[in-house]
């Protein structure tokens, strides 16, 4: 029951983008098309689930026993640099489709402050490691929902005559507030789920 | 070059948040207030100034192929200290601005300015451009905060101004940071035409 909270808790009630503005930078950058928006967000989740699970190890089994818990920091980014890497040339190497599809956002990734949070956010909240995958998981759902919405969005925009002082960035982040906005309608969701499942 | 000049360019001309549009999501996450947003802007600065001058006194030793993990390392260290310091002199700090103090890691800005400044000028020239851009970064985000605290809480740095009959509460959750930000850029954009 809980991984059903945790699961609907991460894509609608605190979306990562929407609700926590990790990942506002490929959220606002690479959202222009529908298609581009889907290949950004299945490169995300690919890199988001594989770094959770390393970083959860690594902090459990290397800085934890050792007592080196102030060099998290430290040690997450450069986990999830190499990771990032490492399947750079295991895709290039073993499905060269897949890698054409999302070969250009995998070196964007590692900026991505969505993966470095969600990293840090698991240990803060002392999940255990499956609690942990599948919080990772549907937080790369929530945040390919909202990025495909926003997608959406935009290309609807595209037609529409803009007034000239909102075009570009303005006009963008003003539409995402309206987004942020209809999700807020799904805030206390969680609650009224704890009490269903008899959590509280 | 010109140290004033350099100071005034990542101030008015490249302003991180206005003009150059880098470093978004503590931009909207922590301005909820004016204190929040000045405090980020603060962190953001040290941690760029020390790492511009770093970075620019190991650029000549620095091969060039591992130059991006080098300077990431040099950036995480200073936040390391930076998220100690924090958590030993300034709690209330540490606490308001939680998870986005390691995230400056990743902050684009700092990244950029060792990519674009620090590794091709010499280290006060970087002193400069850090306390630039990091003094540019700390002005747009407070100015939001301000903005964002006057609308939705009716106060400034915690000073009351209006009475609550008259706040907006959208404007200090999540949507309301979008929608200003928004509407801020559309001002600057028309002032920079005028």
């Amino acid at each position: 029951m809980e991984y059903i909270l945790i699961f609907i808790s991460a894509i609608f009630v605190n979306n990562i983008v929407l609700s926590q503005f990790l990942g506002i930078c490929p959220f606002l950058g690479v959202s222009k098309k529908v298609d581009t928006a889907l290949g950004m967000s299945a490169a995300v989740a690919f890199v988001l689930t594989l770094a959770t699970i390393v970083t959860f190890l690594v902090q459990k089994l290397v800085l934890d026993v050792f007592g080196l818990q102030y060099l998290q920091t430290i040690t997450f980014i450069l986990v999830i640099a190499s990771l990032v890497q490492m399947v750079e040339i295991v895709l290039k190497k073993v499905s060269p489709a897949l890698y054409q599809a999302l070969g250009i956002f995998l070196p964007l990734i590692t900026t991505n402050c969505a993966v470095l949070g969600v990293a840090i956010l698991v240990i803060q909240k002392d999940y255990n490691m499956l609690e942990g995958i599948v919080y990772a998981l549907s937080t790369a759902i929530g945040f390919g929902l909202a990025m495909t919405v926003f997608a959406g969005m935009r290309e609807q925009l595209e037609m529409v005559n803009i007034p000239k002082g909102m075009r570009g960035m303005a006009i963008v982040l003003v539409s995402a507030g309206l987004l942020s906005l209809a999700f807020m309608g799904f805030s206390g969701v969680d609650g009224g789920l704890k009490q269903i499942f008899g959590l509280e | 070059m010109n140290y004033i000049k350099i100071l005034l360019n990542g101030i008015i001309k490249e302003n991180p948040t206005f003009v150059l549009l880098l470093g978004m999501c503590p931009t909207l996450a922590t301005t909820t207030s004016a204190q929040n947003g000045m405090s980020m802007g603060l962190a953001t600065m040290f941690v760029l100034i020390c790492s511009n001058i770093a970075i620019s006194l190991i650029k000549s030793i620095t091969p060039d192929k591992v130059r991006i993990p080098v300077f990431i390392v040099v950036i995480a260290s200073f936040v390391t200290i930076l998220q100690m310091c924090l958590k030993a002199y300034l709690p209330e700090v540490n606490k308001s601005l939680g998870l986005f103090i390691p995230l400056i890691v990743v902050n684009c800005i700092i990244l950029g300015r060792a990519e674009a400044f620090a590794c091709k000028n010499n280290s006060v020239a970087s002193l400069f451009d850090g306390l630039g851009i990091g003094l540019g970064f700390t002005v747009s985000l407070t100015f939001l905060g301000i903005v964002r605290e006057v609308l939705g809480a009716g106060s400034v740095f915690g000073v009351v101004l209006l009475p609550e009959t008259y706040n907006i509460l959208l404007f200090i959750l999540p949507p309301g940071a979008f929608i200003t930000l928004g509407f801020l850029i559309a001002i600057v954009n028309k002032l920079k035409k005028a």
